[in-house]
């Protein structure tokens, strides 16, 4: 009797210990489809109407057009037959198992500050999904980009390997925002300027810069006078991260995808994070003097001109003052997106118009119409001229040529 | 996936209490569907009626179902037309959906036929197309799916009244030239793919001088089967 007894008690002790270990993986899963949340892997892994992670979504570059990768766990086709070591060392090094370089359009220069533990977490939440069985395409990339040796000069400028190390005189908060935006975030990957080679160098990151190929200008994350965000409040910071909208502004363009395919999925403990990193490293630099390329006469003739077209047009939405009816109908007064030196998005906006993403904060977001078709290269121009330069702001007027030269920038 | 299904199930549960929440401060924009969609109305009308442009459709009174397969089309890319993927792009499906009914539920009064263009003849051959088709190189009569009055069918077909001339011919040679498709089996690209130029030409004028019939509501689901299968009307 007592020995049936401790058999069973034996077998039931085993199979708490097999539910542990399975809950404990149930949460490793877990973890890590939250992680690959914050990493936006789905933004480039997953096609429009694709299988999830089965990757062939085209990245054109200016160096010609990659193919993402299937990393749903097929052995044939995806990375089915990978260990944890050999995924480390693609987000960590940016090779490939058996060494070979991977090209930086897979953000590994962020990635790499990534943990072991939530590299593992991510890696086990992949091999848990549905595997596809799908062959990657091979990139279309002309000579001499076709040569991954290249890749190497571009890592000897731009990559630096290494796990993010916390900053000692700052708060965990602070440490753990830091950690989220250089890291799986890969923000700087946009908002930094991209030179020729196609990097970013360490000293520029979150400079800012124009995103090749979609010409979408990513504001300094550093600079007041850009996105810089250090005089919002930290309630806006989040309200934009999570819904992607705010009192002081809303995100649009490719910003629209980054908080619709990930920040609007991180708990409010890693958005408030963020928010208290990002206004800790806006530095309050010193406007640069504005400059016009546009003489005088002409920019007075243009405004005078956009104020007739705003008051027509955009006033019944962003208000005759630029107060807007925030946060669905943006204020344009004191919003920097507009005022910055580069003028690609306000110009962009008025053409392309908009929605703002839906979250599930803002499920049922406000548009803004297109006026590619209603407005003349001129009062483009004009109507921009006006919004960067009324109510206080200090932008610089802008030509008809820049706003006919946007007329063909691309849609998606 | 799974965890998409689960937010859109917390989409829909937000929408509805969003609905019953109807408090309206003066400094937030009216809370309806109509200021949701000023973004599309400078092409399409207030109520969905159409504009002056001949490509611009109407949406107004089309079934509710149809008008949210294409937004979905559109958001993926599948249909093209840049400044509309692009509008789409980051919305969710039950928004989708509350657009498409909200145009579904608009009945602006259609417009009056044109005048056409093309001679008698060929209008002949338009109607000969549309009401009887051409069994001998294989295409279907148009009303045996858009219906014997052409007003459509729920969830589904859309009515062809109230179109241009200009946008039908553009919309078949979409099918044709693989820009639009629709869901599998993609029924109207069969039937495009039969159509010679002068087809299109003869149909999509036929169908313009179309005057309102008195009632332009799509008939009820299964109200007459149709001569074939198509993906986006579900038996
Ligand atoms: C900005 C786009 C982008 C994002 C975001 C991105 N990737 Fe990638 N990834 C790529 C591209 C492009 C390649 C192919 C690189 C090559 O062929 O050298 C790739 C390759 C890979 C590979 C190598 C697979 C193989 O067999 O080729 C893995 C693994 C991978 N990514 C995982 C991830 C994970 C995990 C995330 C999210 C944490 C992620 N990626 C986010 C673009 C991206
Ligand atoms: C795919 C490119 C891309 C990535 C990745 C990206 N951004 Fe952006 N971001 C943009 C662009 C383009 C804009 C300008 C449009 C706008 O203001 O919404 C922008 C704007 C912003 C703004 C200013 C919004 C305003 O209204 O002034 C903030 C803040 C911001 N990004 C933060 C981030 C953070 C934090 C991350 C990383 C989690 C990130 N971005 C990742 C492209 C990107
Ligand atoms: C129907 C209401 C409506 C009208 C009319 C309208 N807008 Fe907008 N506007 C919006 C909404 C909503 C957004 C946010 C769009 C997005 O996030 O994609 C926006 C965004 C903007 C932005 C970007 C703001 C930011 O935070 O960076 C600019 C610039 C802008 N509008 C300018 C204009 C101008 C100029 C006009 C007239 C030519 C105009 N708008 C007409 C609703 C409107
Ligand atoms: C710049 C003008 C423009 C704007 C803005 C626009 N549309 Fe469209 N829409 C079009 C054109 C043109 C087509 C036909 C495209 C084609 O040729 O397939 C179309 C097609 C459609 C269709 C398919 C109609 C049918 O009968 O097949 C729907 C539904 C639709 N639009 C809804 C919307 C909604 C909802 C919005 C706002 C979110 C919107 N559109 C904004 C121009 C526009
Ligand atoms: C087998 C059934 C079937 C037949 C026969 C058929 N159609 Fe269709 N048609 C459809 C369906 C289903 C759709 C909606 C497709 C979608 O979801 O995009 C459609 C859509 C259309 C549209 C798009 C309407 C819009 O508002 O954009 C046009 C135009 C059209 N059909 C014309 C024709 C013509 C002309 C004929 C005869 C030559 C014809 N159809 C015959 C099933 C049919």
């Amino acid at each position: 009797m007592g020995s049936k007894l401790s058999i069973a008690l034996l077998a039931l002790a085993a199979l708490t210990t097999v539910a542990r270990a399975q809950d404990k993986n149930s949460d490793v899963i877990a973890r890590g489809e939250y992680l690959a949340r914050a990493g936006d892997c789905t933004a480039c892994h997953t096609a429009p109407e694709g299988r999830l992670f089965a990757g062939g979504r085209a990245m054109p570059t200016p160096f010609g057009t990659l193919y993402t990768s299937n990393i749903t766990p097929d052995p044939e086709t995806g990375i089915g037959k990978w260990s944890a070591d050999d995924f480390y060392k693609t987000m960590h090094s940016g090779r490939f198992p058996d060494g070979g370089l991977i090209y930086p359009a897979m953000p590994f220069a962020s990635y790499t500050k990534v943990t072991r533990a939530d590299s593992d977490a991510i890696f086990a939440y992949l091999r848990s999904i549905p595997p596809v069985n799908q062959k990657n395409r091979p990139h279309e990339l002309r000579f001499p980009y076709d040569n991954r040796q290249l890749i190497l000069g571009w890592r000897t400028l731009f990559f630096s390997e290494g796990e993010f190390k916390p900053d000692p005189t700052k708060s965990d908060e602070w440490n753990r925002g830091a950690y989220l935006v250089e890291g799986l975030g890969h923000c700087g990957m946009c908002h930094s300027p991209i030179n020729a080679l196609g990097g970013t160098s360490q000293s520029d990151a979150f400079k800012g810069g124009l995103i090749p190929m979609q010409n979408w200008y990513a504001p300094s994350l550093t600079s007041n006078r850009e996105a810089g965000l250090g005089d919002w409040s930290i309630k806006d910071i989040t309200d934009l991260l999570q819904t992607g909208v705010s009192a002081r502004g809303v995100v649009y363009g490719p910003m629209a995808e980054v908080v619709h395919n990930s920040l609007q999925y991180l708990n409010d403990a890693d958005t408030k994070a963020m928010a208290v990193y990002l206004k800790g490293i806006a530095e309050a630099s010193s406007p640069p003097p504005a400059s016009s390329t546009l003489p005088n006469t002409e920019s007075s003739l243009l405004i005078s001109l956009g104020k007739t077209v705003y008051d027509k047009n955009c006033a019944s939405c962003h208000g005759t003052q630029g107060e807007g009816k925030p946060p669905h109908w943006p204020p344009l007064a004191n919003n920097q997106s507009i005022e910055m030196q580069s003028a690609v998005n306000p110009i962009r906006m008025v053409l392309n118009g908009g929605y703002p993403p839906g979250t599930k904060g803002n499920p049922m977001p406000y548009g803004m119409p297109p006026f590619a078709g209603l407005l003349s290269d001129n009062e483009v121009a004009a109507v921009v001229s006006y919004i960067r330069t009324a109510w206080g702001n200090r932008g610089t007027p802008v030509s008809a040529r820049e706003a006919n030269e946007l007329r063909s920038a691309p849609l998606n | 996936m799974l965890a998409r299904t689960a937010a859109s199930a917390a989409l829909v549960v937000t929408l509805a209490a969003f609905d019953g929440a109807a408090a309206q401060t003066a400094n937030q924009p009216p809370d309806t569907m109509a200021a949701r969609v000023e973004a599309c109305t400078p092409c399409h009308g207030n109520k969905g009626e159409g504009t002056s442009d001949v490509y611009f459709p109407r949406l107004a009174g089309k079934p509710a179902g149809y008008l949210y397969n294409q937004l979905l089309a559109f958001r993926s890319g599948r249909r093209k037309y840049p400044p509309m993927n692009y509008l789409l792009e980051f919305l969710p499906d039950p928004y989708l959906q509350a657009m498409a009914e909200y145009f579904a539920g608009e009945h602006p009064p259609l417009p009056p036929p044109a005048p056409s263009e093309v001679s008698k003849d060929v209008l002949a051959q338009g109607e000969q197309l549309a009401t009887s088709g051409d069994a001998g190189r294989n295409i279907p009569a148009c009303v045996s799916c858009h219906g014997p009055g052409l007003t459509g069918m729920q969830p589904g077909i859309p009515g062809l009244l109230g179109l241009r001339a200009p946008y039908i011919s553009a919309q078949l040679g979409a099918w044709r030239y693989g820009t639009r498709t629709a869901k599998s089996p993609d029924c109207m690209q069969v039937v495009a793919s039969h159509l010679t130029e002068a087809d299109v030409t003869a149909v999509a004028a036929w169908l313009a001088t179309r005057p309102a019939p008195d009632n332009r509501a799509p008939v009820a689901k299964g109200t007459y089967a149709l001569s074939f299968g198509c993906g986006s009307q579900p038996n």
